[in-house]
């Protein structure tokens, strides 16, 4: 442990600052936006049911392109700059929704037909009804594919390294090139060790929120 | 036979479903558990295959211990029935049925060929042979449960609450069919339910249990509902049980009244020749009652007529001369004219009764039941 | 920007006259060896973590003991930063291993610790969603349908065998195929590390020598890998339609599908089980 705190010292701390900072709004930013594009498209895919299966197959495809591919190729559509980190959002804002969209529709249809039937019985409009009944229900299911999405999400952003966007999977760049260092393992611990701290702490905030968002399981559990 | 002996069952956390229960479950007989929800009937039903194991006394197949056989082999000679079948989704309907023989190590072909005689048996046709459970409705699923309980020819069966998911014509169907087939196979069967009414239908012998897993008495349903153990087998047989018991009590020969009868086709003016207060029975060329003719009122030029069905008032229904006071009572209450129609076995029509006969017959029945119950207690009494 | 957006024009006309060169495929060093490598890798780092996630879902689902362990394992695993994990045990191994023995099977130069930390790393990630859903697909089964199927006197291996398992084939072939995919896509990352084959190999040294251009190589095997990917999918799409029984897929042959109103057992895809 000692070469890692000396490695850890004899690097620039602002440095690790910088990349961490980089890196967590890489990780929150495309879950919100994720999120927010992905409730409408699941809530028509649940609305419609027509729309369901080429909208889920759809997105299982968006799926299987792997990050590094769309890394690559996003500048080339979006006219950024290879180096760009919004590339790097925009490409996990996608997987983002790709995930949410089918959780969401599934998580709306899972509200039972009599809530929704009660709901309308007294006087709910169609609106109403979705933001005040269907939608509090059906945060749990959307709550566990958030967490998910948001875990492998922050997994993936050190990926983008490879490819030149500096954050903190530079640590694991470094590793690799800093052949002369005696304890070259170093930046690699230490980048997982803070990949792993970001991932749970993302996961803790969402699981939070859940919790708050839901009052009624936790009055169920105790 | 199957024999509780000072039978309990304590689970882990503490909860005592089955207290002591001791029991003999007659063999080629239905013995119906029955109490409110929570009562460990269920607990009880699944000890005697060792899905659940006592924590005390003993449970006898015969004149074996069932602790002192392998649970499986135990098991598989004893057939199982649960509420919602427990279907395989994955198996089409005929290997559900073929699937103990072939555990039991019978060939695929003779399995399958004694499983499509099965589902006939239980009233499905072959064409479903090669259906998924999810493809059959929840009563023919039940039908298809059956049949696999039945498919190793087990002679003994348990079932538990297996009619209960179902709607109540599709019960009566299956609960009625569930007899027949009985009086067929002769299997000792243990059958759970919460239904008084289903436990005093298909019983032969009706264990009823009070929470706390107690017996609260085992008995055969004429005598339960005549003579309940105590209050809370009074109010758990319910209201009208006094009603109901008549369903228990053979009508014996009632005094039977004659009645001139038309046949179909006849004219309506015979018909009102043989009426008695303004109603004519009608029969069938069978001599087999079809319904009643109301002829007030009629002018007289209408009685060159014919009397056809669609004249008929269908409301009464029909006693047999060997069946219960119960129907006798009903067939007089419910008849339009007032008189009740017995037939025979056969169907063919045999006479009327009114219910102030079936009435009396019931009271001078009631009196000598009182004067054997006073005779025991006072021989009870010397003794 | 209009001089970017020309320039990516380029660069995917590039990629067209790439792919249809007929020596960029053959030999050595061409793309059909690098598709092959892929899938080699791929399916030795799938079957690997469906040996291991198989039983221990199988076994977890049908006791029902260790769900939580299970749970926080799966969790734990996919915060891991792959691309890190792979360069530390790289950066760990490669001094242990003599690396100077040239090729190795399918292994370039040098490839042997990159292929262990590789395997190694990737079946860590592949192993969550096969566990998770395995165990989430034998837990789905209907209590009824064990019930009964202990109730008819099959032990309980026969029981997980012809029963638990088949009912939940569609899960545990979906976890199979999330797996695969996953393992699919991050082999282009792991070929960050020197000596991996594959056609992530077109794709690290692509970034690593031109990454503000994108050369036509490197993006014509990110196009390759995404549509190997969907192939692979749809293979194991139709492995899944054959050995999962009509009666828990829902599809029915058309002659037997008279019965109206049938509802058809829901297929819980639980990638999300995690929860
Ligand atoms: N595995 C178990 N662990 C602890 N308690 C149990 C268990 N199974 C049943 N019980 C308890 O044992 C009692 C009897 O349960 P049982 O299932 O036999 O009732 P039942 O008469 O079949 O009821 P129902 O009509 O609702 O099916 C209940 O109080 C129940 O809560
Ligand atoms: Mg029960």
């Amino acid at each position: 442990m000692g070469g890692f705190w000396h490695y850890l010292f004899n690097h620039p701390g602002e440095e690790v600052w910088s990349w961490t900072k980089t890196t967590l709004w890489l990780g929150a930013l495309p879950v919100v936006i994720g999120l927010l594009i992905a409730l409408p498209i699941g809530w028509l895919a649940h609305r419609y049911r027509w729309t369901y299966p080429p909208i889920v197959s759809v997105a299982g495809i968006i799926y299987t392109i792997p990050s590094l591919v769309l890394f690559l190729v996003l500048p080339g559509i979006l006219g950024t700059g290879i180096l760009d980190p919004v590339n790097v959002a925009v490409a996990l804002t996608i997987y983002t929704v790709a995930l949410l969209v089918r959780v969401v529709s599934d998580g709306l249809s899972a509200v039972s037909p009599e809530t929704m039937a009660a709901a309308t019985a007294m006087g709910f409009s169609g609106w109403q009804r979705l933001v005040k009944v269907q939608l509090p229900l059906a945060v749990p299911v959307i709550g566990a594919g958030l967490r998910v999405a948001a875990v492998s999400n922050v997994s993936l952003i050190s990926v983008a390294s490879v490819v030149g966007v500096t954050q903190l999977g530079q640590l694991f760049k470094d590793s690799l090139l800093q052949v002369t260092l005696a304890r070259q393992v170093d930046p690699a611990v230490l980048g997982i060790l803070l990949f792993f701290v970001i991932a749970f702490a993302f996961d803790l905030v969402i699981l939070l929120a859940i919790r708050l968002l839901t009052p009624w399981q936790r009055a169920v559990r105790s | 036979m199957i024999r509780f002996e000072n039978v309990g069952k304590a689970y882990e956390d503490g909860t005592l479903a089955v207290d002591d229960l001791s029991l003999e479950a007659p063999s080629g007989q239905i013995t119906v558990f029955v109490g409110p929800s929570g009562c460990g009937k269920t607990t009880s039903l699944r000890m005697i295959n060792r899905m659940i194991d006592p924590t005390h006394g003993r449970i006898w197949l015969d004149d074996r211990d069932t602790a002192s056989i392998n649970p499986s082999q135990l098991r598989r000679g004893i057939g199982y029935v649960i509420q919602h079948a427990g279907l395989f989704p994955h198996r089409t309907v005929l290997d559900n049925v073929a699937t103990v023989p072939m555990l039991l190590g019978t060939d695929r072909r003779t399995a399958r060929a004694n499983a499509l005689e099965l589902l006939e048996r239980v009233g499905l046709p072959a064409t479903f042979a090669k259906r998924y459970p999810a493809q059959l409705s929840g009563g023919q699923q039940q039908r298809v449960g059956v049949a696999r309980a039945l498919a190793a020819d087990p002679p003994v069966m348990l079932m538990d609450e297996p009619f209960s998911a179902v709607d109540p014509v599709v019960r009566e169907q299956l609960q009625n069919e569930f007899l027949r087939l009985q009086s067929e196979l002769g299997k000792t069967i243990a059958f759970v339910t919460h239904d008084i009414d289903e436990a005093i239908k298909l019983g032969d012998k009706v264990a009823v249990m009070r929470v706390g897993g107690k017996l609260a008495q085992f008995a055969a349903p004429a005598e339960l509902l005549s003579r309940p153990a105590d209050a809370f087998v009074a109010g758990f047989v319910g209201r009208d049980r006094g009603y109901r018991a008549l369903g228990f009590a053979a009508a014996g020969s009632l005094p039977l009244s004659d009645e001139a009868a038309v046949t179909l086709g006849q004219t309506l003016r015979a018909a009102r020749d043989v009426a008695q207060d303004g109603w004519a029975l009608v029969v069938d060329a069978d001599a087999k009652p079809q319904g009643w003719l109301a002829l007030g009122g009629l002018a007289d030029s209408a009685l060159e007529g014919t009397v056809t069905p669609d004249l008929l008032n269908l409301g009464g229904t029909l006693a047999t001369e060997a069946g219960t006071l119960r129907e006798a009572l009903d067939a007089a209450l419910s008849s339009p004219s007032g008189r009740g129609v017995v037939v025979r076995d056969d169907g063919r029509f045999a006479g009327t009764i009114t219910a102030a006969q079936v009435l009396g017959r019931i009271e001078s029945r009631a009196a000598d039941i009182r004067a054997d119950t006073v005779q025991a207690a006072n021989l009870g009494g010397q003794a | 920007m209009s001089a970017i957006l020309a320039d990516s024009g380029v660069t995917f006309s590039g990629v067209g006259k790439y792919l249809t060169t007929g020596s960029n495929w053959w030999g050595i060093d061409g793309l059909l060896v690098h598709i092959r490598d892929h899938v080699i890798y791929a399916a030795i780092i799938v079957l690997a973590a469906a040996l291991i996630a198989l039983p221990v879902g199988l076994i977890v689902g049908h006791t029902g003991r260790g769900v939580v362990a299970v749970v926080g394992v799966a969790n734990a695993l996919r915060a891991v930063p792959t691309l890190g994990l792979i360069v530390l045990l790289y950066v760990w191994l490669a001094p242990k291993i003599p690396v100077n023995h040239g090729n190795v099977l399918f292994l370039h130069r040098g490839g042997v610790p990159t292929f262990i930390a590789v395997v190694i790393v990737l079946i860590l990630l592949a192993v969550p969603p096969i566990l998770t859903n395995t165990y989430a697909g034998i837990q789905a089964v209907d209590p009824a349908v064990r019930d009964a199927a202990r109730g008819m006197g099959m032990r309980g291996s026969q029981v997980l065998r012809r029963v638990e398992l088949p009912c939940a084939l569609p899960l545990i072939i979906s976890g199979l195929r999330n797996a695969t995919l996953q393992v699919i896509a991050t082999l282009t990352v792991a070929a960050y590390v020197p000596g991996l084959g594959g056609l992530g190999r077109y794709i690290a040294d692509g970034a690593e020598q031109a990454p503000a251009q994108g050369d036509p190589p490197m993006l014509s095997a990110a196009i390759l890998v995404a549509l190997l990917a969907v192939v692979v999918d749809g293979l194991l799409n139709l492995v899944q339609r054959l050995v999962v029984s009509p009666g828990v897929s829902g599809r029915y042959s058309s002659k037997h599908t008279s019965q109206p109103g049938v509802t058809t057992a829901p297929l819980v895809e639980a990638q999300l089980t995690v929860a």
